[in-house]
């Protein structure tokens, strides 16, 4: 039987816009990274959530599989998933053994022993750049952005394919030069498959009052939908994928 | 073969009446998309321009236009009547003028009186002391009703029996007349008339049959008549795509003049009317652009179709609705899909002419359906929300491939059955008076069986469950009398003759029941049984509240630990309806859906041990309570898949709505996505879903600013209503309910 336990924030048993197709999608909790942006700061930390097992997330995915037709599958995001990197490999192993493929939505801000594992298991990436310069990631996300160079270097060493997705933040992410850097840093990621611009949004801000945490982008409008499509014109892959490259406003 | 005929594959149609065989023989099943699709001719521009000025005019008078009291609506009361005059390629109103309403008086006077005086006008003394000498049928159910049948309808056990109006919900086949003329109908129906009346023993029902196909006959007269007075002869074959659709709508046309019935369907005409239209343009008798203009008035001339209301009607069924249901696509008996590029031209309208609740647009879906169709179908639900999906899977081997959709939901077969409809009864009212020993929780009123009440709790889930079933046992041996008493009286004083005329002389008979309160009742008993539930009562030791201690698994979430129970609850019901005989041996079925009664229903209802509050309008049909689904928009849709359509087979209704950013971000996606989710709901054996596609802050600007929205349309439960056709409580329902949603 299987050993483990999770550590999980919700599950959306539909989800249409984190990977392709309809997907159950898995919230687990706990993340390293306190993201300026963060829309769901109730799965920071390690302690809050409850404890899923393996035998749970296959019980839910199979009773999702009628909906994922030949692209969809199960999505696990967070929070921070690669935080319980032992979890996910027992746990997309075991829904690859009843048919079920699984993408794994990350933040890139974590890597440890049981990343390569969980990376290589897993069929697809959702890789989140928070920011493509250093110095702005750390602000953003309040870490080292060498754990997303790690990453890659796995993500690219096993040949898995790459969901590219950047939360475009006025007045901090949304100028031409910020995506030019994306671009520039995205070259890094040898399989694209799609890069989405995903327009930041204000409708987290009442969770942060009821926990209690201070909300640091106060005042900042949500992102203009007219400015967002304009970025997305400057978007440019030289991905390697045979896929063609799709740019989508969130 | 008749020269009507003439390029029709042969077969036993041609010696007897059987529609279903001509169309399984001479379809031809269209598998490519929607690019041959024609828009809208500058007169179908005109003439609905005209409708919508008038749908306007229509809001402005309180939601009714005109309302002419002079005469009783029959075939022929009215000379004909235009939208545009000298415009109309389809024609026929049911009066003179379009959206102006006439009275229906043999259901029931009283409710006519009703309806005339709202509207300011009185009744013309000659018609009114008529009914001095005329029974109606709503005269007739009251001098059989028992004074218990009386006191659970006041109480509100059982809302919404068509007692006091025309029950509806026959479909006649009215592809006969377009297929065979009204003449050769005649004939048939003189020859069963002699056969029927030369039987040896005259028992009561061989005697009512003879009078009720002499009665058919007679109507079939004066439709000719009616079709006459527009300058056509209806009594042979219809000759092209055209004359086909006309003499149809001709058929139909006469049910709706006579009968103000609750629901009247149309049946299922568009594959029929497509065998027409391919003949003509491989004849190159019509092109593309003719045909979808036809099919543009048709569907116009549909959608101006009214029947004269109470407010009191109108707070159950809101929304002003007709239910003209047109089944569309389905699969048939050999597998070979039956969408045509009709079902593309019908669903087209809602392009030609905008969104728009009626005709109630409803796609009867299967794996087999042809890709492009489901995408277009997705398409157009994504842009109108005006279409409904039915599992054509799990109806198609009991009904087989030639049935239609009697009122919004319920299969029967065409031609040759039809359904005693009425209410539903409140499964959360039962559980109440079960909890309260035969005590009403509102009124304190005593009825059904006495027995002791319940304890101070916590309330144990054997004993809570006992009572129920108790309770349940004794009102649905009431519901079948009561149901038995209004369709012996229907048949005797309000008979649909127009309308059985395009069906066999002696039918199959459904008699469907209905229940509300589904998921109140499921959540309430889940309650009890994982949680700790313990009973309030009044100064009078009355039950009329409780304290729920804990957490409980709601339907919804695709929980087995509740869903088990509402399961249950379905499967019990049917059972003990299925122990008393019905009137004409009609075959017992049963439905989860309530139209917008849910809200009545609420109304009447105390405070329940799921948290729900008095008076609290209920979630529709088999739909989990407003924002207890919580796990997505999946869950949601497993949790009702699970109520087995073969212990419902009168339908699970289940009304769907959800954001199209959680669809996906682009078009295609979006459309894919829901292909992807009816596809996944129906697979798991699911039986209805009307899909809304929209955010709730739409509704609530259009709650707000009503003129803003003249054409919005939403699905509610099984039909789709101008949202503001609704009244405000209807309105605050519908926003209420879960929007499946992407943060």
């Amino acid at each position: 039987m299987y050993k483990k336990k999770g550590r999980l924030h919700s599950i959306e048993t539909f989800g249409a816009v984190d990977g392709p197709g309809i997907r159950t999608v898995f919230f687990m909790q706990g993340c390293p990274a306190r993201c300026l942006y963060c829309h769901n700061p109730d799965s920071w930390g390690n302690d809050g959530g409850r404890d899923i097992d393996i035998a749970e997330v296959v019980h839910w995915a199979e009773r999702g599989k009628p909906y994922y037709g030949d692209k969809g599958g199960v999505t696990f995001s967070g929070g921070e998933p690669l935080l319980q990197g032992e979890f996910l490999i027992e746990a997309i192993n075991a829904l690859k053994e009843v048919g079920i493929g699984s993408a794994i939505d990350t933040s890139g801000t974590y890597v440890d022993q049981f990343t390569e594992e969980a990376v290589c298991a897993s069929e697809l990436i959702l890789l989140d750049i928070k920011h493509p310069i250093s110095e702005r990631f750390e602000i953003i996300t309040g870490r080292k952005q060498d754990t997303l160079f790690e990453l890659i270097d796995i993500i690219n060493r096993n040949g898995k394919h790459v969901w590219i997705r950047n939360v475009v933040v006025p007045d901090i992410n949304d100028t031409k030069e910020d995506i030019k850097a994306l671009n520039e840093f995205i070259k890094r990621v040898r399989y694209i498959d799609k890069v989405e611009l995903l327009g930041y949004h204000t409708m987290a801000v009442d969770k942060y009052g009821k926990l209690g945490i201070t909300y640091r982008l106060k005042g900042v409008p949500p992102m203009d939908g007219q400015k967002l499509n304009d970025l997305k014109k400057l978007v440019t892959t030289s991905s390697t994928t045979d896929a063609v490259s799709q740019v989508v406003i969130g | 073969m008749r020269k009507e005929w003439e390029g029709f594959v042969p077969g036993s149609w041609v010696d007897n009446i059987d529609v279903e065989e001509f169309i399984h023989l001479n379809y031809k099943p269209y598998d490519g998309d929607a690019s041959f699709l024609a828009g809208a001719t500058e007169r179908t521009k005109e003439c609905f321009a005209r409708v919508q000025e008038l749908l306007v005019q229509e809001r402005k008078a309180g939601g009714t236009l005109k309302v002419d009291a002079s005469r009783i609506m029959r075939i022929n009361a009215f000379g004909p009547g235009y939208i545009v005059p000298g415009k109309d390629v389809i024609v026929g109103l049911q009066t003179d003028e379009p959206l102006k309403r006439g009275i229906c008086p043999f259901g029931g006077i009283k409710m006519v009186r009703e309806e005339v005086a709202e509207f300011g006008e009185k009744l013309p003394e000659e018609i009114d002391r008529m009914f001095d000498y005329i029974t109606t049928h709503n005269d007739g159910v009251f001098k059989a009703y028992s004074k218990e049948m009386k006191q659970v309808r006041h109480l509100g056990f059982i809302t919404g029996l068509p007692d006091a109006y025309g029950r509806g919900r026959i479909i006649g086949d009215y592809r006969r007349a377009a297929l065979y003329g009204i003449d050769h109908l005649i004939e048939e129906k003189e020859k069963d008339h002699e056969m029927i009346a030369s039987r040896a023993i005259m028992s009561e029902e061989n005697i009512r049959t003879a009078e009720e196909v002499h009665n058919q006959i007679k109507s079939l007269k004066e439709i000719k008549k009616m079709a006459e007075s527009y300058g056509y002869d209806i009594s042979g074959p219809a000759k092209d795509v055209k004359e086909a659709i006309q003499w149809t709508y001709f058929a139909y046309l006469a049910g709706i003049k006579e009968e103000n019935g609750a629901a009247m369907s149309i049946g299922r005409t568009s594959t029929f009317i497509d065998i027409y239209a391919e003949r003509d343009l491989e004849r190159g008798v019509y092109t593309e652009e003719q045909i979808q203009e036809f099919i543009d008035d048709y569907i116009l001339k549909l959608r101006v179709a009214r029947h004269l209301r109470t407010n009191e009607y109108n707070e159950l069924f809101g929304g002003d609705p007709m239910w003209i249901t047109e089944g569309i696509g389905g699969v048939g008996v050999d597998g070979r899909h039956k969408v045509t590029k009709n079902s593309f031209r019908v669903l087209q309208t809602l392009y030609n002419l905008g969104p728009a609740p009626e005709p109630n647009l409803t796609v009867l879906w299967s794996k087999q359906l042809p890709e492009p169709f489901k995408k277009f179908c997705a398409q157009v639900s994504i842009d109108t929300d005006s279409v409904q999906y039915e599992n054509d899977d799990k109806m198609r081997p009991t009904y087989g491939e030639d049935y239609s959709i009697a009122c919004c939901v319920s299969a029967i077969q065409m031609g040759q059955q039809i359904q005693f409809f009425g209410a539903r009864c409140n499964l959360a009212k039962i559980l109440l008076l079960g909890l309260n020993g035969g005590i009403d929780e509102r009124t304190g009123e005593h009825v059904g069986p006495q027995m002791e009440q319940i304890g101070d709790g916590p309330i144990d889930f054997d004993d809570a469950w006992k009572r129920f079933n108790i309770y349940l046992e004794w009102l649905c041996g009431l519901y079948v009398n009561i149901m038995n008493i209004i369709h012996f009286m229907h048949d005797k004083y309000d008979f649909e003759s127009s309308q059985m005329a395009f069906l066999n002389s002696e039918l199959k008979r459904l008699m469907a029941f209905g229940v509300a309160g589904f998921s109140v009742a499921a959540d309430s008993l889940s309650a009890i049984k994982y949680a700790k539930v313990y009973p309030i009562r009044d100064e009078n030791g009355v039950i009329v509240d409780f304290r729920t201690e804990g957490e409980f698994p709601k339907y919804g979430n695709d929980d087995d630990r509740v869903d088990e129970i509402a399961v249950k609850i379905s499967e019990r019901t049917i059972e003990e309806l299925r122990k008393h005989p019905t009137y004409r041996n009609a075959v017992h079925t049963l439905s989860v859906l309530t139209i917008t009664s849910n809200v009545m229903y609420g109304k009447k209802t105390g405070n329940t041990p799921d948290g729900r509050r008095a008076g609290t309008p209920f979630a529709p049909g088999a739909n989990p309570m407003h924002e207890r689904d919580s796990h997505g928009a999946i869950a949601s849709l497993n949790s009702v898949s699970k109520i087995d359509w073969d212990t419902c087979q009168d339908g699970v209704s289940n009304t769907f709505s959800i954001t199209p950013e959680a669809l996906g971000k682009e078009r295609d996606d979006q459309i894919n996505t829901l292909v992807g989710l009816l596809g996944g709901y129906f697979d798991r054996g699911a039986h209805h879903l009307n899909v809304n596609v929209l955010n709730r802050s739409l509704l609530e600007d259009a709650y707000e600013n009503p003129e803003k929205y003249p054409n919005l349309t939403v699905r509610v439960s099984g039909y789709a209503v101008r949202f503001n056709a609704l009244s405000k409580n209807h309105q605050k329902e519908v926003i209420a309910r879960t929007f499946h949603s992407h943060v």
